[in-house]
């Protein structure tokens, strides 16, 4: 493959991140799937880039789930996401970053929406004040989280203690980026380098020293979406599309995969674990899965935090073989002990995906 | 194997690579004007079974060329060999021939 | 004084429009922006649809530039004046050329395939352009076309920037389909034991001879045609292809491996022609080829007295066509001279 041939592409799609002065809002659910994740992005802006980063604690969901399965109407979205604008506002900021892919694109699409068709903001605005009584101004820049790590690849790549770099074999460590279906999809300029060949993960990758999977279902949905996940039948279609991936991208031999969205990686990691359980197959090496990283699990990862404190124990594939490949110490016995070292339990071990420790 | 309230869905993408095309060599080389067919249509439409039955003689044909055998044998049961098909075909392909030899492949490869 | 014409390009159009008008005494210029005549016959082996070398062509053109004709190579044209009925074309040199008629025969691109970045021309190995397939042909006779490529599995791929909204040109480039016809039927002959498929649309078989060639593709050659148009190409970890399309008569996605990827490029207005008809104020259609006075009676004159349009400049044609066209329009042209 001719890879100037690719990077022609995604040059056609660049976007304006800001730099500082960022406005911050979380995600939904992430805190309960990746708990070091959002509290990692404030420590790496705030400690290791000395930016300004602020979250009004006050805020909500964007009800961007809501509005995909069909619950919220959308002008009660816009008016959800108009009070977010508002205190943004009422802090000061013009920066809007947002933890979520879903929210990014709703975001986007809201804001696509008011340029289009005015009356819609109109409307809006007044149906926040009589609701809150609150104003707002729409931001300057809206960015993604990934997208700032992705600005800042480089600092964190020179601040780094670590490369993705197999250690045994001295091997770029073979990664597969998954982009959010929400981030470049429905609006590819709004995504670095569109929705063919989005490259802010692959930015990341390539300057700490990895290397890029092309597989033909690379572009593929992991099957979030949202509606059909939500209905418990329903998910064998999710489970299919995560499955589509993982049979395509085995011949690969990924050493992990990384995502920049919520649902992406919760999907790409769990559905191993289903899968091993209905099926009894597993993906990786040695029966211990294929990893899967956000964002700002590497980034921490890279610049040599400690993978407890970013939550990787939580992960249903094991996150070790991963650790052990790039060279990262860790200590196994505080792998299931709390902060002040106590004894949280241990998980029940799955039939086939293995751990990477029996008797931890 | 544990269920969790829902099944993995089969994808139905024809793997062309992977799909057993022996029983296509057999009935190829046999009936050569099978490779004429342009996909009209007209046996299909004429067919007599087709209109109460779901035997769609133009479908199920191009599926054994690509290889996809999964309903062959109940499908093609439903046809009487009328020959109303090779009546009215365009490129003179001999369908009843290829039918009898579908069936002489199916009953050989046991399915 | 006589009248003169000046032709602009040197292809099948120009050439045969030069040769006839000189044939009945009137002085032609022909500029031609390269070094040698020819255009685009340059490039092709065997034309369809008897498969005959289209050399043969060439010469029967060369045939007729005799002393009548002044041959201006490597020659380009910075503007174009009109004063009552005369033109005055100031060349690239320096240089000035007159004349009481005009001939716009400077012909069409073929579609830059690497806007369709999806089927992988660039990117991946082994995706080549049926263009590049009939220069292999025609220079490389003895040569393995699969040097370095494991199976013998070919695709190709109809309608590549042309009825594509995407791509900018929702118009037919009519002459693709045949080309691929052709091209699998010869690439079947070089290799019998490869396998062939194309994948189309639609199948424009609509001229004499074009319908039997598709039959004769697939009764005696054994050439498969796969209802689909395809949504990507992507690569396999051996750097062979995959191709992803919807096999639209069963109804069913199917993806499949293939070893080299031919695509069947269409036609675009070459950016000359474009030029030219911007400097003279020359009529485009919504497909920015050009208009002529009237598409039914008119066929090779233009709104503008004394400017006259031969071959492709006004929709994609074949070689017989254009060679029949241009003779056209050099009896428009000497019945305006008189």
């Amino acid at each position: 493959m001719k890879v100037e041939g690719k990077q022609r592409i995604w040059m056609d799609y660049q976007k304006e991140i800001a730099e500082d002065h960022f406005f911050y809002v979380r995600s939904c659910v992430r805190q309960n799937f990746f708990p070091g994740s959002e509290k990692t992005f404030l420590r790496i802006l705030k400690s290791e880039l000395q930016k300004d980063i602020y979250e009004n604690p006050s805020h909500t969901t964007c009800s961007g789930i809501g509005y995909h399965t069909d619950i919220v109407p959308f002008e009660t979205a816009m008016t959800m996401v108009a009070r977010q604008f508002a205190l943004m506002t009422e802090a000061g900021y013009e920066n809007f970053t947002t933890s979520c892919i879903t929210s990014f694109g709703l975001y986007s699409e809201v804001l696509e929406t008011w340029h289009h068709f005015p009356e819609t903001e109109e409307k809006t605005r007044e149906f926040l004040l009589r609701a809150t009584g609150r104003e707002f101004k729409k931001p300057n820049n809206v960015s993604h989280a990934s997208d700032i790590i992705f600005r800042f690849r480089k600092e964190i790549r020179d601040k780094g203690k670590y490369k993705l770099v197999n250690q045994h074999t001295g091997q770029p460590l073979r990664v597969v980026e998954h982009i959010g279906c929400h981030y470049s999809k429905m609006f590819p300029s709004k995504g670095i380098g569109g929705a063919e060949y989005p490259y802010v993960l692959i930015g990341m990758i390539e300057d700490w020293g990895g290397e890029v999977i092309d597989y033909p279902e690379r572009r593929h949905c992991c099957g979030f979406g949202f509606r059909q996940y939500l209905i418990q039948a329903n998910r064998g279609f999710s489970i299919s599309c995560s499955k589509k991936k993982f049979d395509s991208m085995e011949p690969y031999k990924p050493d992990m995969i990384l995502t920049n969205c919520p649902g992406c990686p919760m999907f790409l990691d769990r559905w191993q674990y289903a899968i091993s359980e209905m099926e009894g197959k597993t993906y990786g090496e040695n029966g211990h899965g294929i990893p899967v990283l956000t964002y700002e699990e590497l980034a921490g990862l890279v610049l040599g935090y400690n993978p407890w404190d970013l939550g990787l124990q939580v992960h249903q594939v094991p996150v070790e073989p991963l650790l052990d490949k790039i060279g990262i110490p860790y200590d196994p016995e505080m792998k299931f002990k709390g902060a002040d070292g106590q004894d949280l339990g241990k998980p029940e071990s799955p039939s086939f995906l293995k751990f990477y420790f029996e008797n931890v | 194997m544990k269920s969790f309230g829902y099944t993995i869905s089969e994808d139905r993408q024809i793997d062309f690579d992977a799909n057993d095309r022996n029983m296509t060599g057999f009935i190829n080389s046999i009936e050569p004007s099978i490779r004429l067919c342009l996909g009209c249509g007209s046996c299909t439409a004429t067919c007599s079974a087709g209109h109460f039955t779901d035997l769609n003689i133009r479908r199920i044909h191009t599926l054994v060329q690509r290889g996809e055998l999964q309903h062959l044998k109940k499908e093609i049961m439903k046809c009487m060999l009328c020959g109303k098909c090779q009546l009215v075909c365009p490129r003179g392909v001999n369908l009843r021939n290829l039918i009898l030899l579908i069936h002489s492949a199916l009953e050989k490869s046991g399915l | 004084m006589s009248k003169t014409a000046i032709i602009i390009g040197g292809g099948a159009a120009g050439m045969e429009t030069a040769s006839q008008l000189a044939r009945l005494g009137i002085e032609v210029d022909l500029i031609e922006k390269q070094s040698r005549l020819g255009g685009h016959l340059n490039s092709w082996d065997r034309l369809f649809p008897n498969r005959r070398d289209s050399k043969e062509v060439s010469e029967y053109l060369e045939l007729g530039m005799n002393d009548g004709i002044s041959l201006h190579m490597n020659t380009e044209i910075d503007d174009i004046r009109m004063a009552g009925e005369r033109f005055t074309l100031a060349l690239r040199d320096g240089n000035e050329l007159y004349s009481d008629a005009l001939v716009i025969a400077t012909g069409y691109e073929v579609f830059d395939a690497r806007k369709k970045e999806e089927y992988g021309y660039g990117i991946y190995d082994n995706v080549i352009t049926s263009v590049e397939l009939e220069e292999f042909f025609r220079n490389n006779k003895q040569k393995n076309l699969f040097e370095g490529i494991q199976s013998k599995r070919v695709g190709i791929v109809h309608c590549v920037g042309s009825r594509d909204e995407k791509a900018g040109n929702l118009y037919c480039s009519k002459l693709c389909c045949v080309t691929g016809v052709k091209q699998a039927i010869e690439i079947k002959e070089l290799m019998p034991d490869a396998e062939i498929f194309c994948f189309y649309m639609d199948l424009r078989m609509f001229d004499r001879h074009f319908e039997e060639m598709y039959y004769e593709a697939q009764e005696k050659w054994g050439i498969q045609f796969i209802r689909g148009r395809l949504s990507e190409a992507s690569e396999n970890p051996d750097h062979t292809l995959l191709v992803k399309l919807e096999d639209t008569l069963t109804g069913l996605p199917l993806k499949m491996k293939i070893d080299l990827l031919i695509l069947l490029v269409g036609f675009v207005p070459s950016p000359e022609t474009q030029r030219l008809a911007a400097m003279l104020g020359l009529k485009e259609g919504d497909d920015r080829f050009l208009c002529a006075a009237d598409e039914h009676t008119s066929t090779n004159s233009t709104a503008i007295p004394g400017v006259f349009l031969a071959g492709t400049v006004k929709g994609p044609a074949g070689i017989a066509n254009t060679i029949t066209d241009a003779r056209s329009t050099a009896l428009q042209v000497a019945a305006y001279l008189k």
